[in-house]
């Protein structure tokens, strides 16, 4: 067993891990944080995608023990509040990633998406005004089998003009 | 899927790691980002008892120039940071771009540019640059460093020059001086796929005539290869002559067949992929 010290969504966690426990193990099994998802379990389908010290990573695809000392974002992070404010609006608090994959119906089943988004998050701020065709590329480590990809590229580029400060039409 | 169980060593510095490497043998297997030794080990194809850590050797990471005109790259270094590095990008941009060509993001983001060297994948897009570069691997062991050319580097499927109780440190590859062009042509079942075949062309351009030109060919045999003919045919021709120099482009390779394309249709794409990455560099 091997101490690891990973401060996963701005709280600091302790534990003895074996050192084959993968991250994304580590952030479902161990700290209970089910909102990262394993897909293909091969580093193909990004549905485990986190920050790993602010850059996307495919949580399978690392060791817990990689990680030691180092700072995770997860999907579970990036909204601001739960979103179940009494404001009436259900959406209030989200990142702008979660509103437009909402708004523009950027999901069927919805099992890509944590990983999408965090793989958008990253994305956006390496080019915070990407074309479609960079969108695509930029994408090209996440795979939805569901909805095809005009509805993703369309919600990533809404949340980039949104981030960007400009006015999101209704 | 989870890994059969190993013991974790961190190595703090080089020694530590060859020090490690000593102490376990061939038991031993180095960890760099982790992306092509993890998913190996997830499928139990490879069950190493020791981890050597050595993710976070900083004397490993960070591209320098050398006192010969080259630039020399931590071993380390991920790829990301390759891409980014402002020697790279100035001095020797194709290597830059066939890097961004990698996997995916996520990938280059925790892949490192020694680990995919030292993995010594013919299919993977890094060895046939470093090739086609006539880049040098610096490696340390326990009698010190040595320099290892990468057309020896590279000895059979999988397998490297490597010694068990060998680091690679840095990688050489030169400073591309004067009007250089190069196109790095990928062909891949999907987007983020390992390449069926790709074709590197790097030409050295003298008032509109080839005056060097090299190819370096991946997943066309067990290791990375040059197609040699290709340039012998090109050097100090136009660039009219590219079409048929590309014809030879498969000549002397040993083309694997599987699942994804005879050796057949790998000779059609090298043939084809010289061609076009040849006709861009050229350009």
């Amino acid at each position: 067993m091997t101490n690891v010290q990973i401060t996963v969504d701005g709280t600091t966690y302790e534990d003895e891990v074996e050192p084959r426990l993968l991250l994304v193990q580590y952030l479902r099994d161990v700290l209970g944080k089910t909102g990262t998802n394993i897909g293909c379990d091969t580093s193909n389908c990004g549905a485990c995608t986190v920050h790993l010290d602010g850059r996307s990573v495919k949580s399978c695809t690392v060791l817990a023990v990689q990680a030691d000392g180092a700072t995770v974002d997860t999907i579970e992070g990036l909204a601001s509040t739960d979103g179940a404010g009494g404001d009436g609006d259900a959406t209030a608090g989200w990142h702008p990633l979660q509103r437009a994959f909402h708004t523009e119906h950027g999901l069927q089943c919805g099992y890509c998406t944590p990983g999408m988004i965090m793989a958008a998050a990253d994305l956006l701020r390496e080019n915070p005004d990407p074309s479609e065709e960079e969108v695509r590329h930029g994408l090209e480590g996440n795979l939805c089998r569901c909805t095809g990809y005009v509805n993703i590229v369309k919600a990533v580029r809404t949340a980039a003009a949104e981030l960007r400060g400009e006015e999101v039409g209704a | 899927m989870i890994p059969a169980s190993f013991e974790y060593v961190r190595a703090g510095t080089i020694e530590e790691a060859v020090a490690a490497l000593r102490e376990h043998g061939d038991e031993a297997k180095l960890l760099a980002g982790g992306h092509s030794l993890l998913p190996l080990m997830k499928l139990r194809l490879a069950t190493p008892e020791v981890l050597v850590d050595i993710g976070r050797v900083d004397a490993m990471k960070g591209v320098c120039e050398t006192d010969d005109g080259r630039l020399a790259i931590g071993s380390m270094t991920t790829h990301q940071d390759v891409m980014d590095d402002p020697l790279v990008r100035e001095h020797c941009g194709v290597l830059a771009e066939v890097t961004a060509m990698v996997g995916d993001a996520q990938v280059r983001h925790r892949g490192t540019l020694g680990g995919a060297l030292a993995h010594g994948d013919a299919a993977s897009d890094l060895p046939a640059a470093i090739l086609a570069l006539d880049g040098t691997f610096t490696v340390e062991g326990p009698d010190g460093r040595r320099e290892i050319a990468a057309r020896d580097f590279f000895v059979d499927y999988l397998t490297t020059a490597l010694q068990d109780d060998e680091v690679v440190v840095e990688v050489r590859v030169p400073k591309l001086d004067g009007d250089w062009g190069w196109r790095y042509e990928k062909f891949s079942r999907v987007s983020q796929a390992w390449a069926i075949v790709g074709a590197l062309g790097l030409v050295k351009r003298t008032n509109g005539t080839i005056e060097e030109a090299r190819v370096g060919l991946t997943h066309m045999g067990a290791v990375p290869v040059r197609a040699s003919a290709v340039e012998d045919a090109l050097a100090g021709n136009g660039p009219d002559a590219i079409a048929d120099a590309a014809q030879h482009a498969a000549d002397g390779t040993d083309a694997p067949s599987d699942l994804n394309a005879t050796s057949a249709f790998r000779q059609h794409l090298a043939r084809v992929l010289t061609r076009r990455a040849l006709e861009a560099a050229a350009g």
